[in-house]
């Protein structure tokens, strides 16, 4: 079974037609890279896939629920990247990354937190509101979800938008080396970059052609 | 780890960022305070006068303090992507979003109860008056909390949404102004109020049922 099985999914914007039938399956262990120009509509493909946005036609399923009909259980093993962070900047990234936690009903000890933090180069920065951080800090705290959440085995469908975005080259090393791990262990990774990727793992790439 | 635990840390995490946002929290109270001790001021001194305006006056403080405040329920979390997170929890949306409006309820609300015995001071309110407004403050705040978060919802992905949200839910409001000014009109007269007091649970009690869904369908199509 797909984990991830879309069919015919049409998006417009603002009169413009971004794609039509778009058809896409990711089986387990799979990765594929969407790939596109700028205002191709990655973004916006990704967010239909999750079910944040609603496409002018077609459906798409997780793990065999229609994301549409019932986004609570179909995204029960998903986790989304997007391009906002996903917490708030008042909060410190210990704060945040327990909120996420339980929000996701996952048993993560703040010892675990502040491991994956340091392992992502953050030691000393855990207890510090998440705004007085640049914004490659920023996204590598946003980051230790995917770390937290393979750590728990709570996703087994990764969509990442642009997750290397601000990064330096370590730590962009070490995001390809968890996603070629996730990939290992069986989970499917739907990802957008500019970047070169480099991963140990077989990849599939998908175009979306930018219209006029 | 069962629902209520979930839904007592998304509480935990508003109060903490309440917490420390709570100069901005202060401006909606501190419009209140002012309103209602400007009042006095430029209708005279005159006891009578002043009692029979006092509920109406409290009433559209409170209102009108509430909307100042209201815009920010979702805003900050639309920014920074928490809500698409929240969107795809297995938590309900309706239940995250009940969570969010009873937290911003306390925050708002709890300040302004607390400080309404000075101001029925100021406003020379009798003691029948003064329990008529906290009885009708009690059920008629978590109306305005709960409509108003709808409106707020449905906006939220709009810059400068403040007057639009404002425009869209005066008017609902005014049938809870109506019954809660008519509350204490009468508790000054001595007459019974149970009649309006009965009308605003109920209005309460049917918001509190049917808001939370809305709100989360309005979130989503805000998202779209």
């Amino acid at each position: 079974m797909s984990v991830l099985s879309a069919r015919n999914l049409s998006c417009e914007k603002q009169d413009r037609i971004l794609f039509e039938s778009v058809s896409l399956h990711l089986a387990p262990g799979e990765l594929v890279l969407l790939r596109g120009e700028n205002g191709a509509g990655k973004t916006s493909l990704l967010r239909i896939l999750v079910g944040l946005s609603q496409a002018q036609s077609g459906e798409v399923f997780i793990n065999g629920i229609n994301v549409h009909d019932d986004i609570a259980h179909a995204s029960q093993k998903l986790l989304y990247f997007g391009h906002k962070l996903g917490m708030s900047a008042l909060l410190s990234p210990v704060e945040n990354l327990r909120f996420w936690c339980k929000q996701h009903q996952l048993r993560v000890k703040d010892e675990q937190i502040i491991a994956v933090l340091e392992l992502l180069g953050l030691e000393g920065l855990d207890m510090l509101p998440v705004k007085h951080l640049s914004a490659g800090q920023q996204r590598r705290v946003s980051l230790a979800r995917l770390w937290l959440s393979e750590h728990s085995g709570h996703s087994n469908l990764w969509i990442l938008d642009e997750p290397m975005t601000a990064l330096d080259i370590q730590i962009i090393a070490q995001l390809e080396n968890k996603i070629t791990a996730f990939l290992k262990q069986g989970g499917s990774v739907l990802m957008t970059s500019h970047q070169p990727l480099k991963l140990e793992h077989p990849m599939r790439e998908f175009t979306l052609e930018y219209r006029w | 780890m069962s629902m209520l635990s979930v839904l007592t840390s998304f509480a935990k995490r508003d109060f903490a960022l309440a917490y420390r946002q709570r100069a901005e929290l202060m401006q909606p109270l501190m419009f209140f305070v002012m309103v209602i001790t400007l009042f006095p001021l430029a209708i005279g001194p005159s006891p009578e006068i002043l009692q029979r305006v006092s509920g109406a006056v409290v009433w559209v403080a409170a209102i009108l303090s509430l909307l100042l405040g209201m815009e920010r329920m979702f805003r900050d979390d639309f920014m920074d992507g928490t809500l698409e997170q929240y969107t795809l929890s297995t938590t309900p949306l309706y239940a995250i979003v009940l969570v969010k409006v009873a937290v911003h309820w306390v925050v708002h609300i709890v300040p302004l109860l607390v400080l309404s015995p000075l101001l029925a001071l100021f406003l020379n309110m009798s003691l029948p008056m003064y329990v008529a407004l906290i009885a009708t403050l009690l059920l008629g705040t978590p109306v305005i909390s709960l409509i108003g978060a709808i409106g707020v919802a449905l906006t939220v992905g709009l810059q400068r949404s403040g007057v639009l949200v404002a425009l869209l839910l005066i008017p609902l409001f005014i049938p809870l102004l109506i019954f809660a000014t008519s509350a204490i009109d009468s508790a000054s007269l001595q007459l019974p109020y149970g009649f309006q007091l009965g009308i605003m649970a109920a209005l309460a009690l049917f918001t509190l049922a049917a808001a939370p869904a809305a709100i989360a369908y309005s979130l989503r199509v805000s998202q779209n």
